[in-house]
């Protein structure tokens, strides 16, 4: 059976796409919108915008790839697909951050897992950022739009056995666990939505609001890389963008150069504060690229006695948000509870050690089941994320630095997880530290937890949902952009991503960026389509 | 020059049989010679055992640590440079990674010890240097379909 392949249909049928690898003059544009990245912010604000009938670019640095490329192997995914071969790194290496550079962005190789913003951090943000109008009733219409527009509901089939033993552990412990909601639609339950979805169930960026744009007569312009914005007094002029070569490394000689009459910067929650630091945006309070925030993560692997094959089936199921919910979200730090898909390249890479001890867990595999543990950082003044930094290149590096505070939930995570995984019947409990072993009861794990030295490179932490950095809020002295997205300073910039979140939100973030960008990026549309010089085509 | 007097007195590495199939972008001869020593210590209990599949697999894995580099951002490929030169150049390899003959001569405890003292170094740069050795060479393997049996890993499911 030949899966379909809704990008290599499109090309066939004429969309207007280019390469930045195949170009072989330099290429001007002019648009009355343009996108710098396609990810969640991205691609919905390019279905957004294109629906009000605004000609629309889209500037992506990745590749375009679709399931016809997608063969569920490691060893091509990640450099394909990913930012850094999915090991980009804090600037002191110790957190290891998991984020997508394709068309579709994250959503391209996200596990699916799909939440609102959760109630207690929009009132967070209410309280301490000036977002009046983000409660749960005022964004409840953008997020059911979203979830029907990405057919985003209740998992419907059986968790995994990786997933099983979660819920299975905690019920055991009184821990409730809930079932995740999924943007699927057909899903084969393979497992492998980490390496691009091979059968297009996945209702990602690229299969839906990046191809409904195209057809609209977008232009989408790959393996381009945004340099910076021009600006002239309060406005922007231009985007300036490098041609890659095929790796997506290296520069070729070439410039991609788009005007338009309003800019978009949706390149990530690394990538959009880079973007705006390299092209000079004013800054007078310095909150560009600060309060970057990564829900670090730490892991927990178990032997079970029977067969968990994580590598199998949706990778995301089932939850919990126990730690997040029973306790003031300003006091010690929270968690989430989930499970990652194990994967070969992924599964070693994440266990410590070498030689015989690794060769033997990873022998291991098919009945090892891991539990993560994902910190809500970003809501006190013990935790105020990272910031994004600007190499001699011009590249962004993130130096977030980990605090006590978030050294001490890491550790509290531990000693949860291996006491829901004694209880679901693990025979052995791995808490992932360079320092740590096996242990084949719960009281040894929990005195050598209490112990572990919670230091940088010895203790894994790892990173998939990177937020904040170009904050929103009322106040410019404490944010970059206003409440609606739009630049503080220039009239004609706004943020449509994870970039703009003033904290971390305690919920896995593609969602989140979903409904508040639809909400910004609609009250945009009304604004330029209203406006002289908008394309004829007015909106149905 | 401190430099010359090192290299003065190197036993220098020979260099390692390569895959033809892989034109190297990142790894020179010395950097090769580095990642066919480690990688059997790294990979102890996962490579094959048969000795001529055990060698084929190293070649493999030093191909595609090459592979991997390349398609990290420059800034991280010299990043990556610096670490071979560090374990390159037999002053610092002697200093820093106390190993004090050519890795190709290098013995199993040797760098078996190395890796241990950077894996619990002090000094975090060393940490991080283990880590991206650990990182690399463990990719490299595991992403070859070559180690997945010894694993129980299926590989991929048919879909088409």
């Amino acid at each position: 059976m030949m899966i379909p392949d809704p990008i290599a249909a499109g090309l066939a049928a004429g969309w207007k796409t280019l390469d930045g690898a195949r170009i072989d003059d330099d290429v001007h544009l002019d648009c009355d919108v343009v996108i710098v990245g396609t990810g969640a912010g991205g691609g919905t604000a390019a279905e957004v915008l294109s629906g009000a009938g605004l000609r629309v670019v889209m500037v992506e640095e990745g590749p375009l790839r679709s399931s016809r490329d997608f063969h569920m192997l490691e060893s091509q995914a990640y450099p394909q697909l990913y930012q850094e071969s999915a090991g980009r790194k804090t600037k002191d290496k110790a957190i290891n951050i998991l984020q997508g550079r394709c068309v579709g962005g994250s959503t391209t190789v996200n596990w699916t897992t799909s939440f609102r913003t959760p109630p207690a951090t929009l009132a967070y943000w209410q309280k301490h950022f000036g977002l009046a109008d983000y409660s749960v009733d005022a964004l409840a219409p953008w997020f059911a739009a979203m979830e029907k527009r990405l057919h985003i509901h209740r998992w419907e089939k059986p968790p995994n056995e990786n997933n099983a033993v979660l819920r299975r552990g905690a019920e055991k412990l009184g821990i409730a666990t809930e079932v995740i909601h999924r943007n699927v639609d057909g899903c084969w339950n393979l497992g492998y939505c980490g390496m691009g979805c091979p059968t297009n169930a996945k209702q990602s960026m690229l299969v839906t609001t990046i191809p409904a744009a195209l057809e609209r007569d977008a232009t989408l312009v790959s393996g381009a890389r945004a340099e910076r914005f021009l600006l002239s007094g309060d406005k922007v002029t231009g985007l300036e963008c490098t041609a890659l070569d095929a790796l997506g490394v290296a520069a070729r000689p070439y410039k991609v150069t788009v005007t338009a009459r309003h800019y978009i910067a949706s390149a990530g929650a690394i990538g959009s504060p880079a973007l705006l630091l390299r092209s000079g945006v004013p800054d007078p309070n310095g909150t560009l690229g600060k309060r970057t925030f990564l829900h670090p993560v730490c892991v927990s692997g178990a032997t079970m006695p029977h067969a968990v094959d994580g590598f199998s089936g949706a990778p995301q199921s089932i939850y919990s948000d126990h730690f997040l919910e029973t306790q003031p979200i300003d006091g010690p730090i929270g968690f989430k509870l989930e499970v990652p898909p194990l994967h070969p390249v992924l599964a070693a890479t994440t266990l410590c050690g070498f030689g015989d001890r690794h060769a033997e867990e990873m022998k291991d595999l098919p009945v090892t089941q891991v539990v993560i543990a994902l910190m809500r950082d970003g809501f006190t003044e013990q935790s105020v994320g990272g910031a994004v930094e600007l190499r001699n290149d011009g590249t962004p590096v993130l130096d977030y630095p980990i605090t006590p505070y978030v050294w001490d939930g890491l550790r509290r995570g531990l000693d949860v997880m291996a006491q829901i995984q004694f209880a679901a019947g693990a025979t052995a409990v791995l808490p992932v530290h360079e320092d740590a072993a096996a242990y084949s009861s719960l009281a040894q794990a929990q005195a050598a937890i209490a112990t572990l030295p919670m230091e940088s490179l010895r203790m894994r932490v790892v990173s998939a949902h990177v937020m904040g950095g170009c904050a929103m809020g009322a106040d410019e002295k404490t944010s970059v952009v206003r409440p609606d997205g739009r630049h503080h300073h220039l009239e004609n910039l706004s943020v449509f991503d994870g970039s703009v979140f003033p904290t971390s939100l305690g919920a896995n973030p593609q969602l989140s960026i979903y409904g508040i960008t639809a909400r910004n990026a609609s009250r945009l549309a009304k604004e330029l389509a209203a406006r002289p010089g908008a394309a004829a085509s007015a909106p149905p | 020059m401190v430099a010359g007097v090192g290299y003065g007195l190197a036993t220098h590495d020979s260099v390692p049989p390569a895959d033809p199939a892989h034109t190297f972008v990142v790894l020179d001869d010395e950097g090769r010679a580095i990642v066919a020593a480690i990688a059997p210590i790294m990979l102890a209990g996962a490579l094959p055992d048969d000795a001529p599949a055990h060698d084929a697999a190293v070649v493999q894995v030093v191909a595609g640590f090459d592979t991997a580099v390349a398609a990290l951002p420059l800034a991280v490929q010299d990043e990556v440079r610096q670490l071979f030169s560090l374990l390159g150049f037999p002053l610092t390899r002697a200093l820093a990674a106390g190993v004090t003959t050519s890795w190709s001569s290098a013995s199993a405890d040797q760098i078996a010890g190395f890796l241990r003292r950077w894996q619990f170094s002090s000094n975090a740069l060393l940490r991080s240097g283990y880590q991206a050795l650990h990182q690399l060479i463990l990719a490299s393997w595991y992403a070859n379909p070559l180690s997945w049996r010894r694993i129980g890993y299926p590989g991929p499911p048919a879909v088409k």
